[in-house]
């Protein structure tokens, strides 16, 4: 009770101060990637087997693709990891990254509602179905925040023949969220949405939501790993981050990402020995 | 036997005070010496709560000028004032004593022994460990006497110690004065209660309106007053 | 994996990761409020008692500080602490640590603008003895954060309420990492995004049930000083 206060609060913030510092202190990396790599679970999987060979602690910012980028132009993250292959070679092309390496793909599926208002339910066309959607104004949520999936939503519309920014109704809504909350709202809305299949398939709160298009080769989404470069920021773990592109790139970790399975679903394929 | 720097005589000349264009006290010399009590007389609003802090070097007056032993200014460490409703700290009666001794400058080592001999003389040593707060009124005013005599003062400014007070706290704290004058320190006392001046003055300075109405030995005060308005103020009428 | 776990035996099992996660929110939303308080309670202090021009245009600004957007408090913050920000240099990005700065950045206001009242309010009833026994101003300032300590502590724990309840800054500077910035707000955030609304909801009973115990503790503090010292 007689020891003055500030000096209980300012041992304890040095106390506090002192632990994170330790733990700042190990071998570590910070990677910029996808929700839905990280809601998928699979950084979960494959994640404790690298740290557990090399002793490099990963840290994954699960942020959308474009806001990923972003935070490696900042110099923010020493790895990113993301899935819009033509904003990656952009990001390498201006001099933030220093090579861009295919690591996996996994497909995009269009989910929707199982009463169906735009009858397209079991089609393999996805410009189609847009196009479908579009002429009966079913409801459909878009992420509407630069991620990947919003990336391939929007060249989707496009390869539809619509253009989407001049064309939407009040039956597209642009949240402006991650994949999560886009498939929360559609659930609540019986609304169509386009996804990830890796976060569908994790994803609990579905409601009345199912597959209603899969399976069209333009749906194929590509990740890609990109270490920032040491040259702009000389902070970059140079050697970790390396190190973390070598082994997902190499035979063992291909096969982690392969084995990754949700009730028996393969949610990612690996394909790093394929160049692009 | 007077230190060098004694605060004694306590000079006004010619002080006036304003306040937002009201004039609380007009054109007041007086000289506070050592001696007995001052006891200062009056109705309300005329001026004595004022005219204390004046002697405190609380308050600077608009007019005129107040020199303490001679000096222009005081560093107030021997002066000491209760007001009419002393504040306690927010502590245990032993610590708002000590608390006084350690703003009075008195060495750490010496203050427990020193608090519990103050709390003594105010008859509060069995309520050392409770909250101020919670003591009784009467037990307030003799603690806040405790925590002015913590300053050793040579002037003691007391504000209507007793107006709150039934008779048995106000003969307690009346007993507590008495000692404190007796030992050689200048009491200082404003009251409206002309019984307690009659115990307790030496000298009796009547202000009305803020003005000093008249000044003079409390014998030669209550037997035989100057002035109409002290004689009227004897009688009980109304001076205003 | 997560769909194996049952929500309510994650809460109720002890789960090792749900005790970092709280273990971790507690000590940055307490380290937040301790770092905020040695800066809020003087500036708090100084309000109440130095007069100087423009007082109290900065008064007004300390009280509509108070509700500072959580989000944008974690934007500026963001932006300091970024590599290619003014304070980048430090490297405490995406680290708990940037988390204890921007929630402290959130809370000094609340304190600081609480404590002045408080402090205010104590210097009007002390003025006159404090005076007269001419404390000189430092210590007065000891005399009036000491006095007030129990007012005070409801202070802090206001600002407490607010580190731990808010997600926006700790989301955008701490950026949610698992194991390492993940604290109950980003977690809830997170398992809502998942879908998984019952493990959301349990560990935001978990959170509420936290703070009620945060602050039952600071109250019988403050009872048992308060017959002591009241």
């Amino acid at each position: 009770m007689q020891i003055p206060r500030s000096t209980i609060a300012v041992t304890f913030a040095f106390l506090v101060l002192f632990c994170t510092q330790a733990v700042a202190q190990e071998k570590s990396i910070v990677v910029a990637s996808t929700t839905s790599t990280q809601d998928s679970g699979l950084f979960k999987h494959i994640l404790p087997r690298f740290e557990a060979k090399t002793g490099i602690k990963v840290r994954v910012i699960a942020q959308g693709t474009g806001q990923a980028l972003d935070t490696g132009r900042r110099g923010d993250a020493d790895v990113v990891f993301v899935h819009a292959k033509p904003q990656e070679q952009k990001f390498v092309a201006d001099g933030f990254g220093v090579r861009r390496f295919d690591v996996m793909y996994n497909d995009f599926v269009l989910i929707g509602p199982k009463s169906d208002p735009a009858g397209i339910a079991g089609t393999k066309d996805i410009a189609a179905a847009l196009a479908a959607i579009k002429a009966k104004q079913a409801p459909f949520v878009s992420r509407g925040d630069r991620s990947g999936t919003h990336q391939a939503e929007l060249a989707l519309w496009k390869a539809a023949g619509i253009d989407i920014a001049a064309d939407k109704g009040p039956w597209y809504r642009e949240i402006g969220q991650g994949m999560g909350a886009a498939l929360n709202t559609a659930s609540a809305m019986n609304a169509y949405v386009l996804a990830d299949r890796g976060t569908f398939i994790s994803f609990k709160n579905r409601g009345e939501l199912a597959v209603a298009v899969a399976g069209d080769r333009r749906l194929f989404n590509q990740y890609g790993i990109i270490l920032v470069s040491p040259e702009k920021f000389s902070h970059v773990r140079k050697d970790q981050g390396q190190a973390f592109i070598d082994w997902i790139t190499s035979a063992e970790g291909q096969s982690a990402i392969g084995e990754y399975r949700i009730g028996g679903q393969q949610l990612f394929f690996p394909n790093a020995a394929q160049r692009p | 036997m007077r230190a060098p720097g004694s605060e004694l005589p306590i000079l006004f000349e010619g002080v006036s005070v304003e306040a937002n264009t009201v004039r609380i006290l007009s054109d007041v010399s007086l000289a506070l010496a050592a001696g007995m009590p001052t006891v200062l007389i009056g109705p309300n609003g005329s001026g004595k709560t004022t005219l204390l802090r004046l002697a405190m070097g609380l308050l600077a007056p608009s007019a005129g000028r107040v020199t303490w032993g001679g000096r222009d200014r005081t560093d107030g460490r021997r002066l000491a004032m209760v007001s009419q409703r002393p504040v306690m700290l927010r502590r245990s009666t032993f610590a708002n004593v000590t608390y006084a001794l350690g703003a009075a400058g008195a060495a750490w080592r010496g203050r427990g022994t020193r608090a519990r001999g103050l709390l003594a003389q105010a008859g509060l040593l069995t309520q050392s460990d409770r909250s101020a707060r919670r003591l009784s009124g009467g037990e307030q005013q003799r603690l806040a006497l405790a925590r002015a005599l913590a300053r050793d003062p040579e002037v003691l400014c007391l504000d209507e110690p007793t107006a709150s007070l039934d008779p048995a706290n106000t003969r307690a704290v009346e007993e507590i004065v008495t000692t404190i004058a007796a030992s050689g320190v200048k009491v200082v006392m404003a009251t409206h209660d002309l019984g307690q001046a009659r115990r307790l003055a030496g000298e009796v300075v009547l202000l009305v309106g803020g003005l000093v109405c008249e000044r003079s030995p409390a014998s030669q005060f209550f037997s035989d007053p100057a002035t109409s308005e002290a004689a009227a103020f004897l009688r009980g009428d109304l001076v205003i | 994996m997560v769909e194996e776990t049952s929500a309510l035996g994650l809460v109720l099992g002890g789960d090792p990761a749900l005790y970092e996660i709280v273990r971790l929110s507690l000590a940055v939303s307490l380290s937040a409020t301790a770092l905020a308080a040695l800066v809020a309670l003087p500036l708090g202090a100084y309000l109440a008692l130095v007069d100087f021009p423009g007082r109290p245009f900065v008064i007004v600004v300390l009280n509509a500080f108070m509700g500072l957007p959580p989000v944008v408090v974690g934007l500026a913050a963001f932006l300091l602490l970024s590599r290619s920000g003014p304070l980048g240099f430090l490297g405490i990005l995406f680290t708990p640590r940037a988390m204890v700065f921007a929630q402290a950045l959130l809370v000094i206001p609340i304190i600081a603008a609480l404590t002045r009242q408080t402090i205010e309010d104590l210097w009007t009833e002390y003025r006159d003895e404090l005076t007269a026994m001419r404390v000189a101003p430092m210590p007065r300032v000891a005399t009036l954060i000491w006095d007030a300590r129990f007012s005070l502590v409801t202070v802090l724990l206001a600002g407490f309420g607010r580190a731990a309840a808010e997600v926006g800054t700790v989301m955008i500077v701490g950026g949610n990492i698992d194991g390492f910035t993940r604290t109950m707000t980003t977690a809830i955030a997170l398992e809502t995004s998942k879908g998984d609304l019952a493990l959301a909801m349990g560990l935001g009973i978990v959170l509420i049930t936290l703070i009620v115990l945060v602050n039952a503790a600071a109250w019988s503090i403050r009872r048992i000083g308060e017959i002591h010292a009241g």
